[in-house]
């Protein structure tokens, strides 16, 4: 559905994105990740149509974004990060404006309003002015704008954006809602959002592709070590930390123990497994053992947070690829 | 056709949502019957005094009321386009929904030719309030309608070269107020052109005078119609919205 390559786009001074190529398929949501000013909105304005590219080319349901820009604007349904919404207006009265802008006839354009302001659950508000709505409520005009063409592709810059808790779950459960009928490209910097409604993921970072594989791969590629934090105290005397981080590492699986914390008396680790070892029972059974008391153990797990920062981590770009469990950093 | 029709009345819509069309059509109001009150109450007198000292003046409300009246209006014109112009892109390139506007499947010069005709129908409504003064030279007088309809056209023709000429300094700023102050500086130096070069008949003075807006609107005022006049301010216009979408366009490649 959607095909960028070699993708380049240079401003006076910098190079915003640097030959990036991907492709989507009919029907899949992506998920665009990477730090601010990574490339994600440039990349977007160039598949809208806004901007054009340097170099590369990228086209939209067969049609290419600079020789063909007017059939890709048909099938393109677009939320930049500020919504653009014309505050002096109603919420219906907008809808309308852009859907007549979009090409939908005069004697349908009722009935998709109707349609989408029901998706969108803006309903309640639909006779008030734009200028009046809260944050979450323009957020979902700005989607109900997006997809009232009923567009092949739908591109969301940072749909969830300030918003609060509640709205970016109500959001989230929208994009989700949609994804059926429509390809999804949304770009954050917030990764829960990408656990929950991606299927794939662009990684992007300085202008330069990262990695893109799908959601479970790219964990599962990563996530072959546990992490446990433990917490072990005494009921008679202080503790030598030496002495128990060398009990500790000789547990079976155990690649290497972190001395966190000690506070009154408890010591605080975090212990990292080998690749693919179960160790928290042994690790239990050994403080056990040791007479000492087990205060607490909790699986820390490798978030996509982790691998987020590892595959943008301005250290060490070049091994981002790599396997790193085994060098995995906790901050 | 229709791209064009749906962003002007957008547009429209936007100026009548917000004071600034009101305040524009009562500031004209006011002003343009300021200036027919003294321009009627001198018309009056002036008769009067003819007739007290038994001279047969000729008198003759179109010369006398009307034309100054319009050249008044013209004068007046000028202060109240950029204020009708500076919102027009400046504020959808501020707010982020020109983002919108050029990722719809519409061609720029609809978007150019929508913004500049709701302008231009702001522009008529402003310039309609003075259809109640002329309206009282109809029930109290026997004016000639056709140099009125002239001149009104000619009002038309200078109002929307001025607005094609501030819709293009609206897309180089995100800044209204620089949009509506370089606008008025502009709206006023082709004013201001013609003062300069009224006796300057030399080949230069000739062009800089030709470029004045006012010089071609002295036409229109006397109620005569020249093709020179019309061609000058269509091209004018159709120049200016042309840069306005050259200048659109380089939006899209320095944004």
């Amino acid at each position: 559905m959607i095909k960028v390559q070699g993708l380049t786009k240079r401003y006076a001074r910098t190079v915003a994105v640097d030959n990036i190529s991907f492709e989507v398929e009919k029907g899949q949501i992506v998920g665009f990740l990477g730090p601010n000013g990574a490339g994600k909105t440039t990349t977007m304005r160039v598949l809208t149509c806004f901007l054009p590219p340097t170099s590369g080319t990228a086209t939209v349901a067969g049609f290419d974004v600079l020789e063909n820009p007017h059939e890709v604007k048909k099938r393109i349904g677009y939320l930049p990060e500020t919504p653009p919404l014309y505050p002096e207006m109603e919420v219906s009265e907008y809808l309308t404006f852009v859907g007549r802008l979009k090409g939908i006839s005069s004697a349908d354009i009722d009935r998709r309003v109707r349609e989408v302001t029901e998706r969108c659950a803006i309903g309640d508000v639909r006779m008030k002015l734009i200028g009046k709505l809260s944050k979450g409520y323009r957020q979902r005009v700005g989607l109900a704008q997006a997809i009232i063409h009923n567009p092949d592709v739908l591109i969301l810059d940072e749909p969830t954006s300030g918003l609060d808790p509640k709205q970016i779950i109500e959001t989230r459960e929208l994009i989700k809602h949609l994804s059926g009928d429509h390809t999804i490209i949304l770009s954050t910097h917030i990764l829960p959002e990408v656990e929950h409604s991606c299927q794939r993921v662009v990684i992007i970072n300085q202008g330069k592709l990262v990695a893109t594989d799908s959601v479970e791969n790219l964990t599962n590629r990563l996530r072959g070590a546990e992490a446990v934090a433990l917490e072990v105290a005494s009921s008679n005397g202080p503790l030598d930390p030496a002495a128990v981080q060398q009990r500790l590492e000789q547990v079976a699986g155990v690649s290497r123990v972190l001395p966190r914390e000690v506070k009154d008396g408890r010591l605080a680790f975090e212990v990292e497994s080998l690749q693919g070892r179960q160790i928290r029972a042994d690790l239990a059974r050994a403080v056990v053992h040791a007479g000492w008391n087990l205060n607490e153990l909790r699986s820390v797990g490798l978030s996509l947070e982790d691998i987020f920062l590892q595959l943008t981590g301005t250290q060490n770009p070049a091994s981002a690829t790599q396997h790193p469990a085994s060098s995995t950093q906790h901050s | 056709m229709t791209n064009i029709w749906i962003i002007c009345r957008k547009e429209l819509k936007s100026y009548f949502a917000s004071p600034i069309a009101y305040l524009l059509m009562a500031f004209f109001a006011l002003i343009f019957g300021f200036g027919f009150f003294t321009a009627t109450r001198d018309f009056v007198r002036f008769g009067f005094m003819a007739q007290m000292q038994g001279r047969n003046m000729p008198m003759n409300v179109n010369e006398q009321v009307i034309r100054p009246l319009l050249g008044f209006a013209s004068t007046v014109a000028l202060f109240l386009i950029p204020m009708i112009t500076m919102r027009l892109f400046a504020e959808e390139k501020k707010t982020g929904t020109i983002e919108l506007l050029m990722t719809s499947p519409v061609y720029d010069w609809e978007i150019i030719l929508g913004k500049w005709l709701g302008a231009l129908l702001l522009y008529l409504c402003v310039l309609g309030m003075s259809a109640l003064n002329i309206a009282l030279l109809f029930a109290f007088g026997k004016p000639d309608w056709k140099p009125i309809l002239i001149g009104y056209l000619g009002l038309i023709l200078q109002g929307g070269t001025l607005l094609a000429i501030g819709a293009f300094i609206s897309t180089t700023t995100k800044n209204q107020i620089i949009a509506g102050g370089v606008t008025f500086f502009v709206c006023l130096l082709l004013w201001l052109l013609s003062w300069f070069t009224s006796y300057d008949t030399s080949g230069y003075g000739s062009v800089v005078n030709y470029l004045s807006i006012v010089t071609h609107f002295e036409g229109f005022a006397k109620g005569v119609l020249d093709s020179k006049d019309v061609v000058f301010y269509l091209s004018m216009i159709f120049f200016s919205l042309f840069i306005t979408s050259r200048s659109m366009e380089s939006l899209r490649w320095r944004a």
